[in-house]
């Protein structure tokens, strides 16, 4: 394979980007559709070179590939290069990244057909994908740096891509806030990192901090800092805060950035660096008991929203929180040794990065439904909907295989990662364990409470009424070719992508087709998601509870989670608000107006009262100069004599 | 009695010291300028008497110099002082105040 391949990959969206946005967007604006094609080719292109090189990896030994690097900067001695890894995780994250981006823009050419900003749009959908890709190539921490500063950007852009309502704007600017928070840590990392070993390089720091030669401390701060920029781009709690936020945006978007790739970026990082995590026992239990906790967290916020958009928004915050946990807990069996050293490296990555594969193929898939749903009805909010079964089949039935999938419905995508996450944490952290089991539970529920109040029934929208009797009103149809195409290929996907072997591949275990089924776990996990669809079923479709009764008898807990435990309130009001803006500003606000201006305007000050009694020396009398000369020299003279 | 270098000095501290007397304490400018006069011919005696008694010429040269300064200062002196009584009416050194804070 020639070493210009994987530099394509990533340069061919940027090279889209670069035409759609000076030449297209200029000088062809009255074609927009060119956009499109454009994006969809270069992306399209970059995926099949993305599976010669998936060809290239799995043929080549040890699935690593050597690639030329080049010199990029050189300060002082510091010389950072630039180059691109090859290897089983990265030739995985290509596949990822390109196929569902592909779909994405395949179906956003329906979505955002006639959107006055289309060329726009897929300018940075184009800026997205590159930056996405060369993240996943990077082999230095600095450039993988400037790439994930660059899917943070495209995120700010297409979140506030709908940039005049106020709602998008805010949102834009909280995620790449509260994003930037954790990106801090992520940088303090790097150089902290770098200040011990005087490299960048990821292979040789992998080196570093498994031959001991990094010092069990340090090591564990630059983890935790490396951790703190995945918890947020990833997401996870605490700065979970900016993703459902993040909805505003188009929803291919979401279903691109938001669900499968730069939210996904987190966890990458922690995979890439998961020699370096699982060197030190702390930064594994941190990442374990992080994710753990996103995890049955975000779902019981996803339990009692009517977003359909945000449901899935905090399911995604959780899956992410399984993917940590998963890469966590195996990485607590390296660090206790219960897994051998070179056994467990490829585990890790492979329980977790197993998951992200699978993850991105049903989740993507489930937002790209809610925005088919959203193109009929106009609405997100699920108490407005109803009865699309009939209406939307192909929707229906591929959203349907998504949530089963996302479920963890043997024999679905999500089974296979859901299981090997759910076994390594029974193995190495059984109170995780058990926070997770809980959460399938809740899984089952808040997806299929999505399913039946946006599909059973009938329609309850607002213009149910003007518009016939029945559900079929003009606006509700199935929506075009171009949208239910890539929904059908990712419903595809997201069944069989559980069975290809992308977990021996990474360097775990793939289970058999039916072994897995002779796991206990497997079947306590699969009993608790039937659990909780027919919890679902009861009260949102059959009726035979009321979920309105149920909701009063727990009101305080409902409360809390519809509120979202009122996390945003303690941010912006308690700690921007209170602490920030009447705290700590009002102290440096003083301590610039006293102290900095005050030593400026008491300088100036002092001179101007020392001036004014000094003047008075001056009386502009001749004779008085006349005198004191005299006197000088009288005095001079005396002196002269004196000590002569 | 000879007169010798000391009689010459002594008239020179003497006047040099009326001068000086005039020049700090009179109000009137035309009466300080001619004190000025009084100290520079002070000097004058005095460089001549060391030129004569100290057998160099420096002093006499010196002496000329002084007078062509005395002879400029005065002219220029006299001049500003005119203007400044045709401005202001005086010649009372205490009223020229206007550069005083």
């Amino acid at each position: 394979m020639p070493s210009g391949v994987p530099l394509a990959i990533f340069l061919l969206p940027f090279f889209s980007f670069i035409v759609i946005s000076f030449i297209i967007r200029p000088f062809l604006n009255s074609k927009p559709q060119l956009s499109g094609y454009i994006t969809t080719a270069s992306i399209g292109t970059s995926l099949i070179l993305s599976l010669w090189v998936l060809a290239e990896v799995s043929s080549a030994p040890g699935h690593v590939l050597s690639m030329p690097d080049y010199e990029w900067l050189a300060i002082g001695d510091t010389v950072i290069r630039f180059g691109v890894t090859v290897d089983a995780l990265a030739a995985i994250m290509l596949i990822v990244v390109t196929s569902v981006s592909l779909l994405v823009q395949v179906y956003s050419q329906g979505y955002m057909h006639g959107d006055p900003g289309y060329s726009r749009y897929f300018a940075f959908m184009s800026l997205f994908t590159a930056f996405m890709l060369g993240l996943v190539l990077a082999d230095n921490l600095v450039s993988l740096y400037v790439f994930w500063e660059g899917v943070g950007l495209c995120s700010y852009l297409l979140i506030g891509f709908w940039f005049h309502r106020p709602a998008a704007a805010r949102a834009a600017t909280k995620a790449f806030l509260v994003t930037r928070i954790g990106d801090f840590g992520f940088l303090a990392a790097i150089l902290f990192l770098y200040s011990k070993t005087g490299t960048f390089d990821i292979g040789e720091l992998h080196h570093l901090a498994l031959a001991g030669a990094i010092g069990g401390t340090v090591l564990t701060w630059a983890a935790i800092g490396i951790f703190s920029g995945a918890i947020g781009k990833s997401a996870q709690f605490p700065l979970h805060t900016w993703l459902p936020d993040a909805m505003e945006g188009p929803t291919p978007v979401s279903a691109l950035i938001h669900a499968a790739t730069m939210v996904a970026a987190g966890i990458y990082l922690v995979a890439r660096m998961f020699p370096v995590f699982a060197s030190s026992l702390t930064a594994v239990t941190t990442v374990a008991a992080i994710g753990g906790f996103t995890a049955i967290f975000a779902a019981t916020m996803a339990l009692v929203m009517n977003d359909i958009k945000r449901v899935l928004a905090y399911s995604t915050i959780s899956q992410l929180g399984y993917m940590m946990l998963g890469l966590g807990v195996v990485g607590i069996g390296v660090a206790n040794d219960a897994i051998p050293l070179e056994v467990g490296l490829g585990l890790g990555v492979a329980v977790g990065i197993f998951h992200l594969f699978n993850h991105a193929f049903f989740k993507s898939l489930l937002f790209l439904g809610a925005g088919s749903v959203n193109h009929a009805t106009g609405t997100f909010d699920i108490r407005e909907m109803g009865g699309l079964r009939k209406v939307m089949p192909w929707t229906y039935i591929t959203f349907l295989i998504g949530s089963l999938s996302i479920v963890g419905i043997w024999p679905l995508a999500g089974f296979w990662s859901k299981e090997g996450i759910l076994d390594h944490a029974w193995d190495h952290q059984t109170a995780l364990f058990f926070l997770a089991m809980i959460t399938v539970f809740m899984t089952a529920f808040y997806m299929f409470r999505v399913v039946f109040l946006t599909f059973a029934g009938e329609y309850r929208g607002s213009n149910a009424g003007h518009s016939g009797a029945s559900a079929h009103a003009p606006s509700l149809r199935e929506s075009p070719l171009v949208m239910v195409a890539p929904m059908g290929i990712l419903a595809i996907l997201a069944v069989i992508s559980g069975w290809l072997p992308v977990s021996s591949f990474l360097g775990g275990e793939s289970e058999s087709f039916f072994g897995a089924l002779a796991h206990p776990i497997a079947w306590v996990s699969m009993v608790l998601a039937a659990l909780g669809i027919l919890l679902a079923y009861a009260l949102y479709s059959a009726k035979w509870l009321s979920s309105e009764s149920l909701r009063r008898r727990f009101a305080p807990l409902h409360t809390l989670f519809s509120r979202k435990y009122w996390i945003d309130e303690l941010y912006e009001r308690v700690i921007v608000v209170r602490v920030l803006v009447d705290g700590i500003f009002v102290l440096l606000n003083w301590f610039d107006t006293r102290i900095v201006d005050g030593i400026v305007n008491g300088i100036a000050g002092g001179t101007i009262v020392a001036g004014k009694g000094i003047r008075r020396l001056q009386t502009g009398q001749l004779q008085a100069y006349g005198i004191a000369i005299f006197v000088g020299v009288l005095a001079i003279v005396a002196c002269f004599l004196i000590f002569g | 009695m000879t007169v010798g270098l000391e009689h010459f000095l002594i008239l020179s501290a003497i006047l040099f010291s009326i001068g000086l007397y005039g020049a700090l304490a009179k109000r009137n400018a035309v009466v300080i300028l001619m004190s000025i006069e009084i100290m520079l011919n002070a000097v004058n005696i005095a460089m001549v008497a060391f030129s004569r008694y100290g057998h160099l010429i420096t002093g006499q040269v010196f002496a000329i110099f002084i007078m062509v300064v005395a002879a400029a200062e005065a002219a220029v002196g006299l001049a500003i002082i005119i203007a400044i009584y045709r401005s202001r009416e005086t010649v009372d050194v205490e009223k020229f105040d206007l550069m005083k804070w």
